[in-house]
């Protein structure tokens, strides 16, 4: 391991964030925090996961896409932003994709995930 | 002024801070950065020190380089650069520099052999419009256009910006902060990009554009004085711990003196109580 992805495993594990086993096709709820003058408070952004990037490097994050009002909205989100406050697992979806794209082209019931029936929890050093 | 230090770019990555903003930073590596020589102003009329850094093969390295790292005793290095300094910050020959010669917040300038770019086009070397994409342009889309005037002058000025070699040249990026510095490992993390590729070797020097910290550690943040506070924090420790053995074996010695006292006066009472009276 080089340096660099030796810091940034360093830095992972300080951070000490338990991020769930979740994949693109899944939906998630994302609490992210957001600070409003003095206040801050944690706002819910729920929709499908469409793809995760970057991989095991302190840069990974996250697409999440919902339809909001009729419009569809999405959002980056990197894995170990500070103000990721927690990832939530509400379904797991079945899909034969790792980046989810086409769902862009697509609303209403083209758009719809079937959901994965037979999720087994990672076990062991994967987990 | 005193000494900078040659570091070996690592490479990018970012940090996460508690307040939710995410940082990017260079890591930069210190290794082996040792003074190799010293230039003083009444030999050389100028003071300054030479550092060198990395290791390089003993039998790679010319002889007359040889010569020149066995009389300061050190390992042949692979990078050697020149720091101009006061006379009062001259660096004994031999000494190690150490991460923490910069401290957290501190502004810094790096200056590094910038990527090579090869023969490149006035649009990508100046930043030139080029021409248009339509409307008659013909095979001309990314030419420079005119470069002058008409039969008076008659020839293209000096220092016309022109297609040419772009990069692989020395540049200095000014003002960044260091963000986090580690003296183990020898790293110290600036804020933004630095010249250079990974692998490549910078140059890093107290901001000129900045006031001189008054926290800077004059003349160098040395390995040998950080062993030296090591040693004596090590010693202050072990003294400390010898007191404090010292200590509760003299309470120990007062228990066992009290308890021995308790048993005689147990066993002549008559002289005990003639004690407490």
């Amino acid at each position: 391991m080089n340096l660099i992805a030796q810091i940034e495993a360093e830095q992972i594990a300080a951070l000490g964030k338990t991020i769930p086993d979740f994949k693109a096709g899944d939906t998630i709820r994302v609490g992210y925090k957001v600070t409003e003058g003095t206040r801050t408070r944690v706002q819910a952004f729920e929709g499908v996961c469409i793809a995760r990037n970057g991989g095991a490097t302190i840069a990974a994050s996250f697409t999440v896409r919902k339809i909001s009002f009729g419009e569809g909205v999405e959002r980056v989100f990197p894995l170990y932003s500070t103000n990721v406050e927690t990832i939530e697992v509400v379904r797991r979806g079945k899909v034969r994709r790792a980046k989810l794209y086409y769902l862009r082209a697509r609303r209403g019931k083209s758009a719809r995930i079937a959901e994965k029936t037979n999720y087994r929890p990672l076990k062991g050093a994967q987990a | 002024m005193r000494s900078g230090v040659i570091a070996k770019k690592l490479g990018m990555t970012r940090l996460f801070m508690d307040d939710g903003r995410q940082v990017p930073v260079t890591v930069l590596q210190l290794d082996a950065c040792q003074v190799v020589a010293q230039r003083t102003l009444d030999r050389d009329g100028y003071s300054a020190v030479q550092l060198g850094a990395g290791a390089a093969k003993a039998k790679r390295t010319t002889a007359p380089m040889r010569g020149h790292f066995a009389k300061a005793s050190v390992e042949p290095k692979r990078k050697l650069a020149e720091f101009r300094v006061s006379p009062d910050n001259l660096i004994g020959v031999g000494e190690e520099i150490t991460a923490d010669h910069y401290f957290e917040g501190q502004f810094v300038d790096v200056a590094g052999t910038s990527i090579g770019k090869g023969f490149a086009g006035a649009m990508k070397r100046h930043n030139f419009g080029g021409l248009r994409a339509s409307h008659g342009v013909s095979i001309s889309h990314r030419a420079h256009g005119s470069t002058g005037q008409c039969q008076d002058p008659g020839k293209v000025f000096k220092g016309k910006k022109m297609a040419g070699h772009m990069g692989a040249a020395r540049v200095t990026t000014q003002n960044l902060q260091v963000v986090r510095t580690d003296s183990e490992r020898g790293l110290i993390m600036v804020k933004g990009a630095v010249p250079g590729s990974r692998g490549g070797w910078v140059t890093i020097k107290d901001a000129v554009k900045k006031a001189t910290p008054e926290n800077v550690i004059l003349p160098a943040a040395l390995r040998s004085a950080a062993d030296a506070a090591k040693k004596a924090a090590e010693e202050a420790a072990a003294a400390a711990a010898a007191e404090e053995e010292a200590a509760r074996q003299a309470a120990l010695e007062a228990e066992q003196a009290a308890i021995e006292q308790a048993e005689q006066d147990a066993a002549n009472p008559d002289e005990g109580g003639k004690n407490e009276g």
